[in-house]
This record gives structure tokens, sequence and C-alpha cells, in this order.
């Protein structure tokens, strides 16, 4: 029987602010922002015409040749997950018999994966023939389409935007053979798949689970979407690196992105068993949910983030007044962030006008289900690095939020990082990591 | 997490459904042990052309009276008002208070939480294609993002657009329980309500919650769904037969009947049953996942991961192959899963396989994909109850290779202590729940 006890021996991510971690950490330590112009498509006729794009990003520098057929089958989101996958396992040490099949030292079927997907948007260029053939007096028929439009369609289409091929994929890369999850609980869906895979090392069914999320949000359908919702600020196009203002006075919005945030977890025997580097515990872990009517908002009083987080410190039998960084979830939507500020402090007392507390979003954007687990290995380095950068567009707090917002890089040792998260939607979450000390 | 968790036993204390053969349990029970197929021509959108254009779907079915709040679900997708009316059911059976502002039913909302497996909402077919229509430039062959703009912007709406989530489902149910716990929703293809029934009650062994509200919602009777099974040649093309074309383990099978609806499981701690003193009906004994980490398109050809998975459910129940009294099979009525699982329960049972019955509720109920799990563990709960096993019809002709006791085509008389739920999915997806008649 195993122990309770689960570590983090790897990280890898990959967003607009860099396509390895280590990318993405001096990056966020020099105040980069990857927001920017939209040129995935043209964003003419959008009211939001910026987001966080990953450039120059080849999937196939991340697979290994024997797999590279199955790049047909990927849409971004996947792609993506692989990406930040790959770095995970080589930053952990694990060789699995995709990387090097001579010297795997992973056990397949002791191996869980679980990762949080979005609603993968299909990719409207592949489906166009496909309506256009389906045309009658200018209008689209779905007879025509039923019988002349669909046989245009590649076959396996539908396997492309399955939310669990993701976690599928990586799994046949590197023969992950325990169990696999892919959770779709929008932006929270990350952290919650970080905290089930540590729970199914915990119960004793794996000994290592790549946990994390990924989501590819700069398409026409997401935008669309996230404009229609209001979610998006249309204010700022002008300006990328100032329009996602989280827990700002002038918030005017989200803005949307894409990546992946991977960690590796393992039990504390295991990593210790090969001698890991390891680079945090998960003190403890919370999940709760928000109930609003106003499904898109988070609720006024942000309890469902208020409870994730006292389980995650119940959990990790600490005071407020030991974190030393909060990493909050910080979309840019003003009643949203205050909700959340208002969540954290009703958990965590009067201890908020201390704790230092750094929203990462203003520079990453809003990655959706990779958002939490990219924090979470931010919050990785941060503890490796003994720093927390300064918080980008948040100089003027929006009235009601006492949160302590960095504004200056900080230097210190950081012994507890509370990272929290919510979905428009509902399903709230928190993780507590502790600095490894044996 | 440095505390050792409890190992709790849960136990089931209530069930509903929305499906196609049955809008209650008893209803949808009926159906099965009877045959009555849930299966006809599809009547969501025109599918007159595709190469399938029938289904099993749910019909005239009226989520305003499970609510009191009707106005607060209006919006939901398919999926979302399906759960509404299958966790109503399921609420009022184990006593759990719902829609009250101070709910009697002394359970603590923090330790109540929910877990479907669950999936999209359908995008708005027909603005949607015509933004595409309108978005193709023929002169330059280029798509036009402003024409998609205009005509998506003018069109769509955003409480759809929200609705396409495949979390709402579990949001929606959020706002009508009032629950507070671990809450989460996955996706695993045809796997994933049987995979979120089996974390959620590992949430509860570890002590982590008292109840969970657990099952799946799904409809992909959309044209987006419909056109990707068929290109995937996943679907039965038999439009002249509907109520015949789920024929599983039978040689003539030529793909599966796609359905919709939601079951939901409430999941408890036997501690937690017990103080509220409400009914048992079953013990959820074992629960077993795996991948199968082969291909993308196939089930892996000697079943590795159904295999894996049946094997982990048996060492989590802590019983042998030997106890098990029914399997509810995955069963199809595709070649391929029809063929694996067999050979997957013979490995697993080795020379038991052929005495255990081994039953797919598919044959009459039809694949409700994200909710096709928890509706089949549900027909396991009733086998136990009544002592008799649910058919499976439409096998006329048995597959030469397939020698299991497939129970065809009349249901049958049988003490059922112990069974298996067993749920496969695209990509590699095992996923296999054991429950058990509950002794004290």
């Amino acid at each position: 029987m195993s122990s309770a006890r689960v570590v983090i021996t790897g990280v890898g991510s990959i967003s607009s602010v860099g396509k390895t971690s280590s990318e993405m950490w001096e990056s966020l330590c020099a105040g980069g922002c990857g927001i920017d112009k939209i040129t995935a498509f043209d964003p003419v006729g959008f009211d939001c015409k910026i987001a966080g794009q990953v450039n120059d990003f080849k999937v196939r520098d991340y697979i290994p040749k024997s797999f590279r057929k199955s790049v047909k089958l990927m849409s971004r989101d996947i792609e993506l997950s692989i990406a930040a996958a790959d770095e995970a396992l080589r930053n952990s040490g694990i060789i699995t018999k995709g990387m090097d099949p001579e010297n795997v030292n992973v056990e397949a079927g002791r191996f869980a994966i679980n990762l949080g997907a979005g609603l993968i948007s299909c990719d409207l260029v592949e489906l166009e023939p496909s309506v256009s053939a389906s045309v009658v007096d200018g209008k689209f028929d779905i007879q025509k389409w039923g019988s002349d439009g669909i046989e245009q369609i590649t076959p396996l289409w539908l396997l492309k935007y399955l939310p669990n091929m993701l976690a599928c994929h990586i799994g046949i890369i590197h023969d992950i053979q325990g169990p696999s999850n892919s959770l779709t609980c929008s932006e929270v869906a990350g952290l919650l798949a970080i905290n089930e895979a540590a729970h199914i090392i915990a119960r004793g069914d794996s000994d290592i689970a790549l946990a994390g999320g990924a989501e590819a949000k700069v398409n026409p359908m997401i935008m669309i979407r996230q404009c229609l919702l209001g979610r998006a600020t249309s204010d700022n196009n002008d300006e990328p690196d100032k329009a996602l203002r989280p827990f700002d006075a002038d918030a005017k919005g989200s803005v949307f992105g894409e990546g992946a945030g991977i960690v590796i977890l393992e039990s504390i025997e295991h990593a210790k068993g090969r001698d890991a580097k390891i680079y945090a515990e998960l003190a403890g872990i919370g999940e709760s949910t928000n109930i609003n009517p106003v499904y898109e908002h988070l609720e006024a009083d942000g309890k469902g983030v208020q409870i994730a987080i006292e389980k995650a410190m119940a959990e990790a039998q600490i005071g407020a007044e030991e974190l030393d960084l909060i990493i909050p979830h910080g979309v840019g939507i003003a009643a949203d962030d205050l909700a959340e500020s208002k969540g954290i402090e009703a958990a965590l007392g009067e201890a908020v006008s201390k704790i230092p507390v750094w929203p990462t979003k203003s520079m990453v954007s809003n990655t959706g289900a990779a958002a939490g687990a990219i924090d979470v290995v931010a919050a990785v380095c941060a503890m490796r690095e003994g720093k927390i950068p300064a918080a980008k567009n948040c100089e003027n707090k929006i009235k009601g939020c006492n949160l302590n917002i960095v504004t200056e890089p900080v230097e210190a040792e950081l012994n507890y990082v509370l990272c929290c998260g919510y979905g428009y939607g509902g399903q709230t979450a928190a993780i507590v990591l502790k600095k490894f000390d044996g | 997490m440095t505390e050792k968790k409890p190992n709790k036993r849960v136990v089931i204390t209530g069930i509903g459904i929305v499906s196609p053969i049955g809008h209650d349990v008893e209803t949808m029970w009926d159906a099965l042990l009877k045959g009555k197929s849930g299966m006809a021509k599809t009547t969501i959108f025109d599918a007159s052309t595709f190469p399938t254009s029938f289904s099993a779907e749910v019909k005239d079915y009226d989520f305003t009276k499970y609510t009191k709040n009707p106005e607060l679900h209006k919006d939901g997708h398919r999926g979302s008002k399906f759960a509404i009316g299958a966790a109503a059911q399921a609420c009022k059976q184990a006593g759990i208070d719902v829609e009250s502002d101070e709910p009697t039913d002394g359970i603590d909302r923090r330790m109540m939480g929910i877990y479907l497996g669950a999936g999209e909402g359908s995008v708005n077919s027909d603005i949607f294609m015509q933004a595409l229509v309108n978005t193709m430039n023929n002169e330059t062959g280029e798509m036009d993002w402003g024409k998609w703009a205009e005509v998506a912007f003018g069109g769509l709406d955003p409480k759809d657009e929200l609705e396409q989530e495949p979390g709402m489902p579990v949001a929606h149910l959020g706002l009508f329980t009032g629950a507070r716990g671990p809450t989460r929703s996955c996706l695993t293809a045809c796997a994933a309500s049987t995979q979120a029934v089996g974390e959620a009650a590992m949430l509860i062994r570890r002590g982590l919650a008292d109840i969970m509200i657990a099952g799946g919602a799904h409809s992909m009777i959309h044209p987006l769904g419909i056109m990707g099974f068929n290109r995937l040649t996943a679907l039965s093309t038999r439009n002249d037969s509907p109520t015949t074309a789920s024929r599983p383990f039978s040689a003539t099978r030529d793909g599966f009947v796609i359905g919709e609806g939601s079951a939901i499981l409430i999941l408890e701690s036997l501690d937690s049953a017990e103080k509220r003193g409400v009914q048992i009906l079953a013990e959820v004994l074992g629960f077993g996942s795996s991948s199968d980490a082969f291909r993308i398109t196939d089930m892996h050809e000697e079943g590795r991961g159904a295999i894996k998975a049946i094997t982990a459910a048996l060492e989590d129940a802590g019983i042998s192959y030997k106890d098990v009294d029914y399997i509810n099979a995955h069963g199809t009525s595709t070649t391929e899963n029809d063929s694996i699982e067999t050979k997957a329960i013979k490995a697993v049972f080795k020379e038991e396989a052929k005495n255990i019955p081994v039953s797919s509720v598919k044959s009459v109920m039809g694949h409700l994909i994200g909710a096709t799990g928890a509706a089949e563990l549900i027909s396991c709960l009733m086998a136990i109850r009544d002592g008799i096993i649910p058919p499976t019809m439409n096998l006329e002709e048995p597959d030469p290779e397939l020698d299991l006791d497939y129970v065809p085509n009349k249901a049958r008389k049988a003490k059922v202590d112990i069974a298996m739920n067993e749920s496969f999915g695209f990509g590699g997806q095992n996923n296999v729940v054991i429950v058990k008649r509950y002794e004290k």
C-alpha cells in the first residue's frame, strides 16, 4: 500500500510566453507579455482581435519518428499537450518507450494520465468543402449535406475532436497504460486533473501520473463564443500587452490564448526510489462548486472558491499566515475577479492583506483548460528560484479587493504556494504546494 | 495529503434515469426485459439522407416537471435537461432535499459532490453551416472571416454557445442540488459515466465526500455527431429496420445505434446512509480503469487494456473472477468491440467464461455514449434486485467466433449477487465497476 504523499518531479509548459517552462519563467520575470494581434485567422469582424498565441510551433519536433503519421489526426489542443508532456517527462528524468525503448524506467501499467481538456473547436476550413457541396439556392441544405456533403469529410474527423484524445495520443506515444481520464470543466479542468491524478496515486492505483491541461482557444469558434458571452475584452485591441487586467479597476474582459501545462506526479516512494529531483509536494487539495444562476459568472461572494481553498488548507494542515504566495485565477473580468478575491479573503481571513498574490494571465492570457496547470508549473518555478515576479496590469486594484498583489518582484524562500481556480459553469479547485523538505 | 485516508464502504441509495426506453427506472427496466426497442427514425434533425437515418431518441420528455425553477435550466442542452430529470428521481429516492433554501435532510452540502461523464451541447447547425456557406469567397477560394463573424454574431445565441461546454450538465446539477463538495465532469468517450461513477466512489471511499451524485448525461444525436460516427463507419446503417439494427455479438452486426439520455446514481458512504436511515440498493465493490495505449482508431487486438481494467476492478473488489454472477457488457454491436470484449472476458474468466451470463442492453436502449455506462450500471442493480438478467436482443445469428452465454433474446431468471459493468471508449479508455447486493 502506497503512502498518501504525492510529489511533483517534472514540469512542462507551452504558451504565448514561451515554448518551455524555463522560457516561460524568464519571460514572466522580465514582465513579458504573450498577448498580441491574432494571426491564426483574420479576426476582422470580431470585437476582440487579440490573443495569446503560440507562434512557430511544430508538433513534429516532439514526436518520435514512428508515431509521426498520427499527426494528421491531431487538433491544435492535442499538439500543444504533446509538447508540454514531452518537456515534463524529460524534466523528470522518466524515460518512456516513446523516448528511448532500450532504457525505459517506468512501469506502463502503474503510470496514469489525467488531463483537463476543452471543448475542441473543429477546423472550419476543413469542414468548408463539404458545406459548399451542400448549398441549394444559396442556403445550406442538410439533406444535401447528408447525401453528398459529408462524404467529403475525412473519415477519422471525429477522432480529432474528442476531448479524451489529448490523453490518448500522449498515452500511445509514451506507453501509459494506467488509469486515463479527461476532465472537461472549462477553465479549472487543468487543476482538477492534477487533483484527481494525485488521488489516484494516493489511493495506490498508480505510482506516477502525467497530469495537467491543454487547450487551443485561438480560433473563430471559441472567439465568437467568448465574445457573445461578453467575456472577451473589446476595448484594448490596440494595446494588447495592457489588455488583460486581473483585479484591476480598469479591467474590461479576458483575453484568450492557447497553451498546455503538464506536471509529473509521483508517490514519494517512487520518486525517491529512482533518485528523482523533487520540486514540491502536494500538501493539500480541495474542490467545490460555484452556484450561480448566471452560469458564465462566479457567484458574487466567491463561496465555491472559498470552500475549495478551505479544504485544501485543512488538508495541508497550515494556517493562512504560512502561505508565501497565491496564484489566483484572475481572468480580467471585473465581476469575476472581485468575486474570486472575496472568496479567497473569506477562506484566508485577514492574512490576505500580507500574502503576495501573483496573477499570471495578464502575460500568459487565459488558456482555458491549460490555465490552472500552467499556474502550477509557474508556482514550481517560483519555489525553485525563490522569487515572485511582478504582476502586470494590476496597478489600480478593483474596489473591494483586499488582495496583496505584488507590484515589484520579491525574492524570498517560498515554502507554501496556493493555486486556485474556477470554471465558468461552476467547478472550483485549489492546490497547496509545499517546498519539498525530504 | 499526508494523512492516511479512511477506507469507507460505498453504497448506492438512489437511482434515476431518462432514457430512450423510459423516463424512469421501472419503465426502462420493463422495456429491457421485454426487449421493447427505443430505436426509430431520427426526428431531432433531418437525418433522412444520412447514411444512418435512425437513432434511439428520448421522446416526449418534459424536464419542467422535475424542478421548481424551470427557468434556471430552460436554456440547458438536451443532456443538461435529461440530467435534471434523472437527478431529481435519484435524489428523491435517496432522501436528498433539492431546490430548498434550507434543506432538512441533514446532509452537509460541502460533503456532497457531483461527478458526471457528460458531453457537449449541439452547435446551432443551421446558423453555423450557413455562416460557413457565406464565408467562402468563391473568387479567391479563401475563407472570408468577416462574413463568418457577421452571420455568426447575427445568429448565434450566447446561451446555446455556453451550453456547448461539456461541463454544463454538472453546472445545472450544482444549482439544482446545492452540492458544494468535489465536482467534476469527464468525457472519456463511451466509457465516461462508468469512469465518473468509479472515481466518485473512490472520493467517498477516501473520505473526501459523504455523498456523490454520479452518472452521465449526453446526446450526440446532432448533425456533427451523426456525421462523425457515420464517417467512422461506427453506426449501423440498417435504416429499413431500426428496432433490429443493434445486434450485439451477432454475426450480422454492423455497428451501434446511437441513443441519448442521463442516468444518475446516488453514491454514499455506508456510515452516512446508515446515519440517515435510507434504503441501501447495493454496494459499489470495485473499480478498475486503464488505457490501451495502442491506437487512436482501434482497440488493442487482444483486449490488453480491457483485461487490465477488469482485473483491476476484481482486485479492487477483493473478489475472484469466480464470484461474478453477471457481466453487463459494453457490447456495442460493432464488429471490433464485441469480438475483443469477448476475448478479454475469456482471458480473465478462464474456465468460467462460458458459464457467466453476459448481455448487452444496448440492443434495446441504444448506445447513450457518455451516459451509457451509468445507465447500464442501473440495469445491473435491477438484475440484482429482481433476480433476472436482461437479454441481448436481436441475436438471431450467432457469430461462430463469439461463444459466450450472451442471454439471447429472452430475459432469464438467475440469482445475481455480484454484477460487473464494462465500458470501453474510443482511444482505448477502459472502465469497469463492480456492484454487489448489500449485506451488513
